[in-house]
């Protein structure tokens, strides 16, 4: 049994009076698509932001590659190889693709004066788009200009250039159109071919089916079921999600787990 | 190799050039300095051929270049803060309260006949006033989340009544000499001092804005302060950098219009900000943030000055200069607000 790459135990998290996570359990495995899913309200994003150092949890344990860490902010998230692709994609509109690819991690020419090294910057962001097989006319163009699809390719070109581990990937198809829709899958896929491990945060059962290896269900702050997606159903999932169907804290967790 | 493949397709690949030829020409375009330095060649033409041989000479172009001096060291700083989607309202009042703090400073130790030494410390003095002036409009900004707006409406009135109450309401008098007949008045190869430190500052943080990382998050920021916070840019201390920069660049405005006038011209300035704002947004700079250049801004200080400059040697009433500032203002907000809305639709 491969060892998980992320292992996150006994998450707690209040707000206020309001319990969002209730010991909450998450686990990733390097080279594997893990969903994260359940209901509005079942905790998916605070989780999610847990384990990508935007919020701190009450409780709870994370390891990485089986060691525990502490995530105070983003930036100890990506020390940890850890990247994240926001719903809303994080970019700056009118900076180009090159530009929002090193946003924060600048190259530099001298770098005492922080002058930056434009030119090995787009080389590096063509590279990085040509190795997702992302086609950019022109990395020099502002992302504002740029369809939906290729915003979204320009945010998981950056976090793919970074993560050595693992990738957040908030609902990265609900903005977008059916084609653009299946390029995401497929750089997801690709993502996962290297090696890393991708955290897929979706509404969409079909896709989640489609492009998973494994999903997890969280509901009312807990995570209550766990399937290899091969053997996973809609109707599983759903029921999963509504509480019909419960195989975690139950004896058959052992079988559906890795 | 597949991945070097890739690369030289999207490098090399014939219908990507030409494609990049085509966005190119889009952008130069869109792109408000173009439209800016159109006006700016028309109002030369036009100026040079209704007057021939008096527009187009050096004594118009040094006695604007002077003039238009301290509005355009100002606007250096204003495009940075307008690049991040802020404004700066206290510009005029923070290069007073400089030129007072300065002033005071050559009372106290020898007035006209200050040395040369006193002299730099009494800049520099106005110059930290100004940059800590900013900075505080900046903290307002950035960690009271006061718009900036109110923050440096309000900064206005705490600078003008700084001013007014150290000098009491008159101008300070002993500007010293040497500061008068070097900067104020004094000349380089047959240009002004003023002239020379105004465009070497447009240069220098021209370069900043273009080629560094404090550019480049001033950008991004403008574009998008939350995306900018989640890549790990510290936008707070960025935009308080951002105001104390503001404030700096007025307080070599203040150090500039003192030796020039060589009097503190408490009252002088009130609509300062108004004019600054107005280059910078003539030079393309979008007042939304994350769009704008200095070049662009540079040609925006031009255009009012030289539009007077040219009425007044066509003996026109100098009072269509404002009517046609005011106009070309109106277009040239209307411009950026058609390039985004063409922008965002594609």
């Amino acid at each position: 049994m491969t060892e998980p790459v992320l292992d996150a135990r006994g998450i707690t998290k209040h707000y206020g009076t309001v319990v969002a996570l209730d010991g909450a359990n998450f686990t990733a495995y390097p080279g594997e698509v893990t969903a994260l899913i359940g209901d509005n309200g079942a905790g998916k994003s605070t989780l999610t932001k847990i384990l990508s150092g935007a919020v701190r949890p009450d409780s709870g344990q994370i390891l990485v590659d089986g060691a525990p860490v502490s995530m105070n902010s983003p930036l100890d998230a990506r020390r940890h190889g850890i990247e994240t692709v926001y719903q809303d994609l994080a970019l700056a509109p009118d900076l180009d693709a090159a530009a929002n690819l090193h946003l924060g991690r600048e190259l530099y020419w001298f770098r005492p004066l922080h002058i930056l090294n434009k030119p090995a910057m787009r080389k590096r962001a063509v590279a990085a788009f040509a190795e997702l097989g992302v086609q950019l006319k022109d990395v020099t163009a502002p992302v504002v200009t740029l369809s939906g699809g290729q915003r979204q390719s320009v945010a998981v070109a950056r976090a793919v250039a970074y993560a050595s581990k693992v990738i957040f990937m908030d609902e990265p198809t609900a903005a977008l159109g059916v084609v653009q829709r299946e390029r995401v899958l497929d750089n997801i896929r690709r993502v996962r071919d290297r090696g890393i491990a991708v955290m897929l945060i979706s509404h969409n059962m079909p896709e989640v089916l489609a492009v998973s290896d494994r999903v997890e269900v969280l509901r009312m702050g807990r995570r209550v079921a766990r399937f290899q997606a091969a053997d996973a159903t809609v109707e599983k999932l759903v029921g999963a999600m509504t509480g019909a169907l419960t195989t975690e804290d139950a004896e058959e967790a052992g079988e559906t787990t890795k | 190799m597949s991945t070097s493949s890739g690369v030289d397709r999207l490098i090399d690949g014939p219908a990507a050039s030409a494609g990049r030829g085509r966005l190119l020409a889009g952008r130069t375009l869109a792109a408000g300095e173009t439209w800016v330095f159109g006006a700016l060649i028309i109002l030369i033409v036009v100026f040079t051929l209704l007057s021939p041989g008096k527009f187009l000479s050096t004594t118009t172009f040094n006695l604007t270049a002077q003039t238009t001096a301290p509005f355009l060291v100002m606007a250096i700083g204003e495009t940075f803060v307008i690049l991040t989607a802020g404004i700066d309202l206290s510009v005029g009042f923070v290069l007073v309260l400089a030129g007072v703090v300065a002033d005071k400073y050559y009372m106290a130790n020898g007035g006209p006949n200050a040395s040369v030494g006193t002299i730099w410390l009494g800049a520099l003095l106005g110059l930290a006033a100004g940059a800590a002036f900013g900075g505080l409009q900046g903290v307002a900004v950035a960690k009271l989340k006061i718009p900036p707006l109110i923050a440096t409406l309000m900064g206005l009135g705490v600078a003008e009544g700084l001013s007014y109450s150290i000098t009491g309401g008159a101008d300070l008098p002993s500007v010293p000499n040497k500061l008068v007949s070097s900067l104020g008045q004094g000349s380089f190869a047959g240009v002004s001092w003023v002239i020379i430190v105004s465009f070497l500052a447009t240069l220098v943080f021209g370069l900043i804005l273009t080629f560094t990382r404090f550019g480049r998050y001033t950008y991004a920021i403008g574009s998008n302060p939350e995306s900018a916070e989640r890549v790990g840019v510290n936008v707070d201390r960025h935009l308080i950098k951002v105001y104390a920069l503001a404030g700096l660049l007025s307080g070599l405005a203040g150090i500039m219009n003192l030796a020039y006038f060589s009097s503190t011209t408490i009252s002088d300035h009130p609509l300062d900000n108004l004019t600054v704002i107005t280059a910078v947004v003539i030079g393309g700079a979008s007042l939304f943030g994350g769009r704008g250049t200095m070049i662009g801004t540079f040609i925006g200080a031009f255009i009012p000055e030289l539009l007077a400059a040219g009425l007044n040697i066509k003996g026109v009433n100098q009072y269509w200069q404002y009517i046609i500032t005011g106009l070309v203002l109106g277009a040239a907000v209307y411009l950026d607000q058609v390039r985004r809305r063409l922008r965002e639709r594609g």
